[in-house]
């Protein structure tokens, strides 16, 4: 697997990139997660309620892109087409063809053709079962997975570039400058960032959005430390003074000569940055005051596994789910934190 | 009758051959010196005596003999007594080498209660006779110490006492003074001879240093890329080399004076005043912190096409100096180049005015960004000063410079880690030679350098000093390179002044104790070897 971009024309990290490929576990880790993230991304055309391909007619329908009227159908109602209906069903397959997706259920998509109760066992049609409303598992878990991630994902990014400019400022300047914000971190992080965030969900309406930025509030600092530590090391190097007597500005300088000896720090925490996240949204939708309720969420998948002891299917397999999960993340951190280590490979 | 002899030693890494059919025989009370470049293999063949290579390397020889035991049929167990019992051995880096968390009582006397089992109180009696032998206080005060309560010549001490703890018949010596200033390396090196006279030691003393050798040791070997080039009393290979590299190393010493310039020489730079203090740690919570006077009201002038050499032991302030000149920490004192006030420039005139001030660091290592290409770093100073060029002028520009300084131009598509320390000085130079400067400021360029290829950038760096009427201020704690460079020097001690005048008259005729101490300590040992060659 040969990468070709500028990046990896640079020998320092061209070695990093062999010695990450050198650790089998982390660099397998990282292909499997790459793929279930993929995967997870077309969602809509793994688990769906609608067919991904209708054939009416001699025309083809995407149900999955478009919304159809029954009454293109032959229905009698104006709404959205309802695939599951027997008598849609029908009408479809008398005059053309379905192509299903291989599981028939999105997340919110409740079953009423249960057979037992829900929450329904594992089954032929619900391969990992329902939850006590009667949705199917797996669908669920497919889209908690990418929703947890996709969260996860951009609160990293963005608390990494607010931490990344925060520790670079008060690395940089030094003095009063780096007092105060340290003084001000110590403060900060003191704060109680559940109970503020459950106080704060009470008057805002949580969604997706709102969720990012409360908890962007408070985990901005993880890289702070590490990334002033670097530019506090790094603005005594002997490059740093040549490039400040060459006369070149100074956010060039950290930019250029600084910010890719912090990248390092930075890169090797991102994995766990990640988990961290993913592990607080997942909490919060466990105890009730994460995503709105309609959105698909592996805590409260969790929470409803909880609470039906006796379906043991539901606590299994979200747990299994957040475990992979979790593992991979810490594979993929501790094969890069390997891979940078220059005391290892940069000899 | 040899008391150490080491005969067809080679060591070797993976795919490297480090040490190749190495031999050498140590005489009962006599010193032996090993003498070679960096990365000649003298540490090796050293170390493989003691049995402590890296794990990765791998060796045989022929002979391995320490009097009458073959060291290569000895078990762990015996080996492990030897060293530090037979053999006592001295590092390079004595901060290093001594635990940081270990009193001098804790250094010393572990040995001694592994190797003779001594009871705590007869070992500190043993710690404190040793402390009289390598003439440090005998106090017990001394002993309660830890390492960075000392200074490095007194730690070099400590580390000899260990390693004489088990009155050991060999003691080697990697390189003992290298790490320190050249007045304590006097003394210490005059330590290890009377020691080796007044115990009847045998040394292996490891040096690069020829000016060291010639004065101490008895006998000598010289190392060049894994082999013995040639070996022999010490004056015998000194006043007649059968060798060309022996030859080579004699004259890398370097050599040579400067002529002053005429007094009608225009000036470059004038600064008066220059002044650097620092802030001390506050006593109490509301005294006012101490001030540290790192550079202490000194004036200086540089003419053009003059280089001025500027001279100290280690903490003198020559490099704080040499920044505040540069503008790159706060100082007070007046700097004029070329009529203009450069103190009272504004942050982008000064910006401006950069390009004719550069500078060149001692470490060749740190002062490349590991992770821009040869012709990045060189381009960059362009980006600020010539933004106005296409890439193809800039191109050229990087090429015609690197060919200046010595280097192919093919060299700007790679990394740093790719090149040798000399190789790296000079990218550094041509860093700010693209430029155009006026004024240079060299701050040890030559320091962590081998001889030989110190020479080269010397030499280098007077050619481009003659072709382009260059400035240079020249930062160094070695007096002969200050010797063979610089037309006029300035003497610092603790941040002052102490003579300042045209490099002759200064090196011929010093006029202050500290200078003459200097003089004395850096020229001693090469005073004999001055009169064979």
């Amino acid at each position: 697997m040969a990468f070709r971009n500028p990046l990896m024309r640079n020998p320092v990290w061209q070695r990093q990139w062999q010695a990450f490929r050198s650790n089998k576990r982390g660099y397998w880790a990282l292909w499997i997660f790459v793929m279930l993230f993929v995967l997870s991304l077309g969602a809509e055309l793994i688990a769906n309620e609608k067919p991904l391909l209708v054939s009416y007619d001699n025309e083809l329908y995407a149900p999955v892109f478009n919304t159809y009227p029954e009454t293109t159908f032959g229905g009698f109602f104006e709404s959205e087409t309802n695939y599951r209906d027997p008598v849609v069903k029908d009408l479809i397959n008398d005059k053309g063809w379905m192509v299903w997706p291989p599981i028939r259920y999105s997340y919110n998509t409740i079953n009423y053709d249960l057979t037992v109760p829900a929450p329904a066992p594992p089954s032929a049609e619900n391969w990992l079962g329902t939850d006590d409303q009667g949705r199917d598992v797996l669908a669920g878990l497919i889209y908690g997975f990418r929703i947890s991630v996709l969260f996860g994902l951009m609160l990293t990014i963005l608390s990494s570039i607010v931490g990344i400019i925060v520790g670079a400022v008060q690395g940089y300047y030094g003095g009063w400058l780096d007092l105060s914000g340290q003084r001000f971190l110590e403060i900060w992080s003191s704060m109680p960032t559940l109970y503020l965030i459950i106080i704060i969900s009470s008057f805002v309406v949580p969604s997706f959005w709102t969720l990012l930025v409360i908890l962007l509030l408070f985990s901005w600092m993880a890289l702070v430390d590490l990334v002033r530590a670097e530019f506090l090391r790094c603005r005594n190097m002997d490059y740093v003074r040549a490039a400040h007597a060459m006369g070149v500005r100074t956010p060039i300088i950290m930019f250029r000569h600084m910010l890719p000896n912090a990248m390092v720090a930075t890169l090797t925490f991102l994995p766990f940055i990640l988990n961290s996240a993913v592990v607080t949204l997942t909490s919060l939708d466990f105890i009730g005051f994460g995503m709105p309720p309609d959105a698909p969420s592996l805590g409260r998948l969790v929470g409803q596994g909880k609470a039906n002891l006796h379906a043991p299917w539901l606590g299994i397999s979200v747990f299994a789910t957040l475990t992979l999960m979790l593992t991979l993340l810490v594979f993929i951190g501790e094969a890069i934190r390997d891979a940078f280590d220059t005391r290892k490979f940069l000899q | 009758m040899s008391l150490l002899r080491i005969e067809g030693l080679s060591i070797r890494f993976a795919d490297q051959l480090a040490v190749d059919d190495m031999s050498l025989e140590l005489h009962p009370g006599r010193m032996l010196a090993l003498v070679g470049e960096s990365g000649s293999g003298k540490s090796l063949t050293a170390l493989s005596v003691m049995d402590l290579l890296p794990e990765n390397a791998s060796w045989q020889a022929d002979s391995l003999q320490l009097d009458d035991t073959d060291l290569q049929t000895l078990n762990t167990e015996q080996k492990r007594k030897l060293r530090g019992g037979r053999i006592g051995m001295i590092f390079q880096e004595p901060l290093t080498a001594l635990n940081p968390l270990h009193t001098v009582e804790k250094q010393i006397s572990e040995s001694l209660f592994v190797h003779q089992g001594m009871s705590k109180k007869r070992a500190r009696e043993r710690c404190l006779s040793l402390l009289e032998q390598v003439e440090l206080p005998a106090t017990p005060d001394m002993l309660d110490r830890y390492p960075h309560q000392l200074s490095g010549g007194q730690r070099q001490r400590v580390m000899i006492a260990m390693a004489l703890a088990n009155e050991p018949q060999i003691l080697i010596a990697d390189e003992p003074t290298t790490a320190l200033d050249v007045t304590v390396q006097e003394t210490i090196l005059d330590l290890i001879k009377r020691l080796q006279k007044e115990l009847n030691l045998s040394i292996l003393l490891i040096s690069h240093d020829l000016g060291v050798v010639s004065r101490f040791a008895e006998d000598i070997v010289v190392m060049h890329n894994g082999k013995r080039v040639e070996a022999g009393p010490t004056d015998t290979v000194l006043n007649f080399p059968q060798e060309d590299y022996t030859r080579h190393l004699i004259h890398a010493e370097p050599q040579g004076r400067l002529e002053p310039l005429p007094d009608d020489t225009p000036l470059l730079l004038e600064a008066r005043g220059m002044a650097v203090t620092f802030k001390g740690k506050r006593r109490a919570l509301f005294s006012p912190p101490p001030l540290l006077h790192a550079v202490d009201q000194i004036d200086l002038t540089l003419r053009r096409g003059e280089t001025l050499g500027i001279v100290g032991e280690s903490g003198s302030g020559k490099s704080t100096l040499a920044l505040a000149l540069l503008r790159l920490i706060q100082s007070d004192g007046d700097i004029e180049m070329d009529g203009t006030d450069i103190r009272a420039l504004s942050r982008s005139g000064l910006r401006q005015w950069r390009s004719r001030f550069q500078v060149v660091f001692q470490d060749p290592y740190g002062s490349l960004n590991p992770r821009m290409t040869v012709g990045q770093i060189v381009a960059e100073g362009l980006a600020v000063h010539a933004p106005t060029l296409s890439a193809v002028e800039r191109e050229e520009q990087v090429c015609r410079i690197l060919e200046e300084v010595g280097l192919p131009t093919d060299v700007r598509h790679r990394y740093p880690h790719e090149f040798s320390g000399g190789q790296r000085q000079r990218i550094a130079i041509a860093r700010s030679l693209i430029m155009e400067p006026q004024l240079l400021v060299l701050d040890e360029p030559t320091s962590a350098l081998d001889r030989s290829v110190q020479h080269q950038i010397l030499e280098l760096l007077k050619s481009l000093q003659a072709r382009r009427g260059l400035s240079y201020l020249f930062i160094s704690h070695d007096l002969k390179v200050i010797r063979a460079i610089c037309h006029r020097v300035l003497v610092m001690k603790d941040g002052k002044t102490v003579e300042h005048g045209d490099t002759q008259a200064v090196f011929d005729n010093p006029q202050q104790p500290y200078t003459h101490k200097l003089m004395a300590a850096a020229f001693a040992h090469s005073r004999k070897q001055t009169v064979a060659l």
